[in-house]
């Protein structure tokens, strides 16, 4: 692969903590090289930053392979930038050119407040998890996991829809700060399988309300979240999200 | 002090159900008032907090990431090991306890490697009932896939993401217990001590990484499962978080370290490409299932892999190793490549890499896929097409992160690739209940030595991590809290919390107030070309004893010239990351002095007066069968305790893989 060095001008959201105001900061950064990833030209800046005495942007990350799903940057007015199915750790360098200026914002989410600069909250997401985003089986209860033979359709099915990171650029991306994809991916995955089966609708019925109760908006199917998702989760999942939520509606006293 | 393991009497099949038929039980009155405090929420944290959550216990689990179910298992990708012989190649728990004694070139715990192998099983169960979606046959089981240093089909997967999803099964067990008030949820908070009453481990000083503040948390007993330290190398497939820190602190308050050298060194990682470098990904081995691994026969050949001809290729494991092939255990597979890197026959803009290619595999199954739709006559680039979609099914993910990353598209190119640090065998000493050395601290999953020896087998710590969560620690946790029922919750203004707070605070604001010239992330990038030069993938004694003088050197230089921007009160990750690189610098020295004083080849361990004629690593039984203990006495001073091994079952034998 053909490799170049880049200068950038880099317009990056700052922000001290929660309580105060935040503004657009300007910075440069020379001799990128376009194979370095996103988070090293970051590495850089921040290193230059520390050098000459200024307080270095801070960035949630971790693994930087695309499967934590703690990396969050609105890039250019895309959450995880320019590449599809992409995290912000995995965009490298060689989607830019020499002289760009990027634009890079926090996930923009009422329910995601801001805790410093690009770190935002997304307890959010633990707590509809809490809600119901699990299959009540204790240690020790297991019967023999071939006694339960699932068909590969519906398995790999409830594989792609479990293979979300909860990330939030669903949400990040959404106009209505939708959190519908996200919870409709793990709804899916253990509707999809038999060990969801007794629980199937207290779960989508309590986690659609602890959503609700979060402040995520309503979904409005522009299919933002879809286009966004790093992991490529299918708003078919909302679709079956809802099925789900009107028949436990039905079927359930109040 | 001597160590003892406690490994139970009787037969090596009968240990465990022995144990847990005569191990003490706390009646579930108790279990509500005993607190129990678990660092980590990995698989084995996220397990363990789980399942002690539903047996009664008051748990408080602590990570530093922003939510549980981002910890670095989730990065795992290739499967996890179960004796279940669904497969009926012959496998068995015996077969699977064989294979990582022998894998682990015969430096683990028998006893304990043997209940590993017993409890596999009830992991997969475990994890199916919670709704993993492991990969299934057409039938509707599930389905298998080899790993290296195995014969039989025995790793459970879900495509390249197995990690992922046995993490997000114990994280769901983990949120349920924390939506029944049974586990209370610290995250973005790390731990930065241990708190000691009457010589038992009685709690932890916490910083909350959002506001900055120290906090006193009290527990019956403190479980850390903090993962492994290969970031000691700066470079490594670990995230960027992970670290030594918790595991350190509780070395320095008198828990052993065990075999700190043992690290293995994977051999399937995207190669480095320059200076920037943060980190290193890995490659699953289930790759080496169906890639072939070559370099040119032709030294300092710079044509493309597509220009060599086949008779031009030099598939150098299968050549040496013919039994094992492409799918020897990592250690082995990682030596053959730097030797062959360094003999000059690398590939690559900085031939440090060999080849790993899928060409012969895309054929192959593209056969079989046009063979199952009767379609005989099927052109070469209808089979290209058809393999392509296999290998696109199996392994998808890796494909397209391999292209993310390096630009070019691994279905019409080999991949490029090299070894990388990526796990740690050595970690805080334990015995078969798995406490550590300090009454009440107990070690889980990478952050304890005990089941991997010298070398760990693939799709071994995803089953190990879950064992000692699942299914050991609820068991032998019992056995030391029984006789604690009568201890109250002890007041964190005691003065051993508030002692240990100071200090705490102390070294931070030191840390803080140095004001140096050299950025953190410098020192641990130093600190990395030294570990990976003199304690790396080929270690000797002159390599070693400069290292440790060199480390010495620059631990001096740390706390003289480190700057670390930011405050104390707020959120300020180079503080963080100082205080995780000054601790590994301390343990960068200890890895060296182990790696010294056990001069002989064992595993990922290859010194270099120690090898046979053809370049094996050559075990010392007769001096070496132990495990190194060493406990801590001061700056830069340690004492080694042995643990002698003693094979009952599986008689050590040079390993072989021909």
């Amino acid at each position: 692969m053909e490799h170049y060095n880049m200068n950038l001008t880099l317009k990056i959201w700052r922000q001290k903590n929660s309580k105060t105001a935040g503004t657009l900061e300007t910075y440069n950064v020379k001799d990128i090289s376009s194979e370095m990833s996103f988070l090293e030209m970051f590495d850089v800046l921040n290193e230059q930053l520390i050098v000459t005495g200024d307080d270095p942007i801070a960035f949630d990350h971790d693994c930087r392979e695309g499967i934590c799903g703690q990396c969050s940057m609105h890039i250019d007015g895309r959450a995880h930038g320019p590449w599809t199915n992409n995290t912000t750790c995995q965009l490298h360098m060689r989607a830019f050119k020499d002289g760009d200026t990027i634009v890079v914002e926090p996930w923009r989410s009422k329910a995601f407040p801001v805790i410093k600069d690009l770190v935002v909250d997304r307890g959010a997401f633990d707590r509809i998890m809490q809600a119901g985003g699990f299959v009540s089986v204790n240690t020790g209860n297991a019967v023999d996991a071939n006694s339960i033979p699932i068909d590969k359709k519906d398995a790999d099915n409830s594989f792609m829809a479990a293979s979300c990171i909860g990330c939030g650029a669903c949400v990040a991306t959404c106009v209505n700060s939708s959190a519908m994809l996200f919870v409709s991916a793990k709804v899916s995955q253990l509707a999809l399988l038999p060990q969801g089966a007794p629980e199937r609708e207290s779960r989508v019925l309590n986690m659609v309300a602890q959503m609700d109760k979060e402040g995520f908006g309503n979904c409005t199917n522009t299919y933002a979240c879809e286009a966004e998702c790093p992991k490529g989760i299918s708003v078919s999942n909302i679709a079956r999200m809802n099925r789900e939520y009107l028949s436990a509606g039905l079927s359930t006293e109040s | 002090m001597a160590l003892d393991a406690k490994i139970p009497q009787g037969k090596m099949e009968e240990k465990w159900s022995d144990y847990k038929g005569h191990v003490k039980l706390v009646n579930p009155s108790n279990k509500r008032k005993i607190e129990v405090i678990v660092v980590g929420t990995g698989l084995a944290g996220a397990s363990a907090a789980a399942s002690l959550g539903e047996m009664g216990y008051k748990v408080k689990a602590f990570c530093f990431q922003d939510s549980p179910r981002r910890a670095h298992s989730i990065a795992a990708q290739g499967g996890i090991n179960a004796a279940k012989n669904y497969q009926n190649d012959g496998d068995s728990v015996f077969r699977l306890f064989y294979d990582t004694v022998k894998g682990g070139d015969y430096r683990a715990r028998e006893a304990n490697v043997h209940r590993l192998a017993e409890v596999s099983n009830a992991i997969i169960d475990q994890c199916v009932a919670q709704g993993v979606p492991f990969a299934r046959e057409y039938g509707g089981l599930l389905s298998n896939r080899s790993f290296g240093g195995t014969q039989v089909q025995r790793t459970f997967y879900a495509a390249g993401q197995t990690g992922q999803q046995l993490l997000l099964g114990a994280y769901s067990a983990l949120e349920r217990q924390i939506a029944l008030g049974n586990v209370e949820m610290f995250a973005r908070h790390e731990m930065l001590d241990v708190v000691m009453v009457d010589d038992k481990a009685r709690g932890i000083i916490a910083r909350n990484l959002v506001s900055g503040e120290l906090e006193r948390h009290f527990g019956h007993a403190v479980l850390l499962c903090t993962g492994g330290y290969g970031n000691v190398f700066y470079l490594s497939t670990n995230a960027m978080g992970s670290n030594v820190t918790a595991a350190w602190k509780a070395h320095k308050k008198g828990a052993f370290f065990g075999n700190p050298c043992f690290t293995q060194i994977h051999p399937t990682c995207i190669p480095v490409s320059g200076d920037y470098q943060s980190k290193l990904t890995l490659m699953s081995e289930s790759l080496r299932n169906d890639g072939r691994i070559w370099v040119p026969k032709k030294q300092n050949d710079t044509r493309k892999a597509i220009d060599i001809a086949e008779e031009e290729r030099d598939y150098y494991l299968e050549r040496r190793y013919p039994a094992f092939g492409n799918l020897v255990p990592r250690d082995v597979a990682s030596r053959a490549a730097k030797e062959r890197c360094d003999a000059g026959y690398g590939v690559g803009t900085t031939k440090m890499a060999v080849f790993l290619d899928f060409a012969d595999a895309i054929k192959r199954y593209g056969k079989i896929e046009a063979g199952k739709s009767g379609n005989s006559t099927a052109s070469e680039a209808e089979i290209i097409a058809l393999g392509k979609k296999v290998i696109e099914e199996k392994y998808g993910n890796l494909f397209e992160m391999y292209e993310k990353i390096t630009g070019e598209n691994p279905y019409e190119m080999p991949m490029r690739i090299y070894p990388a640090v990526h796990y740690t065998m050595g970690g805080l000493w334990v015995d078969y209940e798995l406490q550590t050395t300090v009454k009440g601290l107990y070690a889980l999953g990478e952050a304890n030595f005990s089941d991997h020896g010298a070398n760990r087998l693939g799709a071994s710590a995803l089953m190990q991590g879950l064992a000692d969560g699942y299914f050991v620690i609820p068991y032998t946790l019992g056995n030391y809290l029984a006789d604690e029922i009568r201890t109250a919750a002890i007041p964190t203004d005691h003065p051993a919390f508030v002692e240990t707070e100071k200090a705490v605070s102390d070294r931070i604001n030191t840390l803080m107030n140095i004001k140096g010239k050299q950025t953190v992330e410098s020192f641990h990038k130093r600190l990395g070309l030294i570990m990976w030069d003199k304690c790396g993938m080929a270690r000797n004694e002159q390599g070693l004893k400069e290292a440790i003088v060199e480390i010495q050197a620059l631990k001096k230089e740390f706390w003289s010239d480190v700057r670390i921007p930011g405050e104390i009160d707020n959120m300020n990750p180079e503080l963080d990351k100082a205080g995780r690189v000054a601790d590994f610098i301390e343990l960068g020295e200890l890895m060296c002095k182990d790696a010294l004083v056990r001069n002989e080849s064992c595993g990922g361990h290859f010194r270099e007066e120690s090898q046979t004629e053809e370049g094996e690593a050559k075990r010392d039984d007769e001096n070496f069968s132990f495990v190194s203990a060493w406990e801590y006495k001061g700056e830069s001073n340690w004492e080694l305790v042995k643990e002698e091994l003693n094979f009952e079952v599986v008689k050590p034998t040079q390993r072989s893989y021909k």
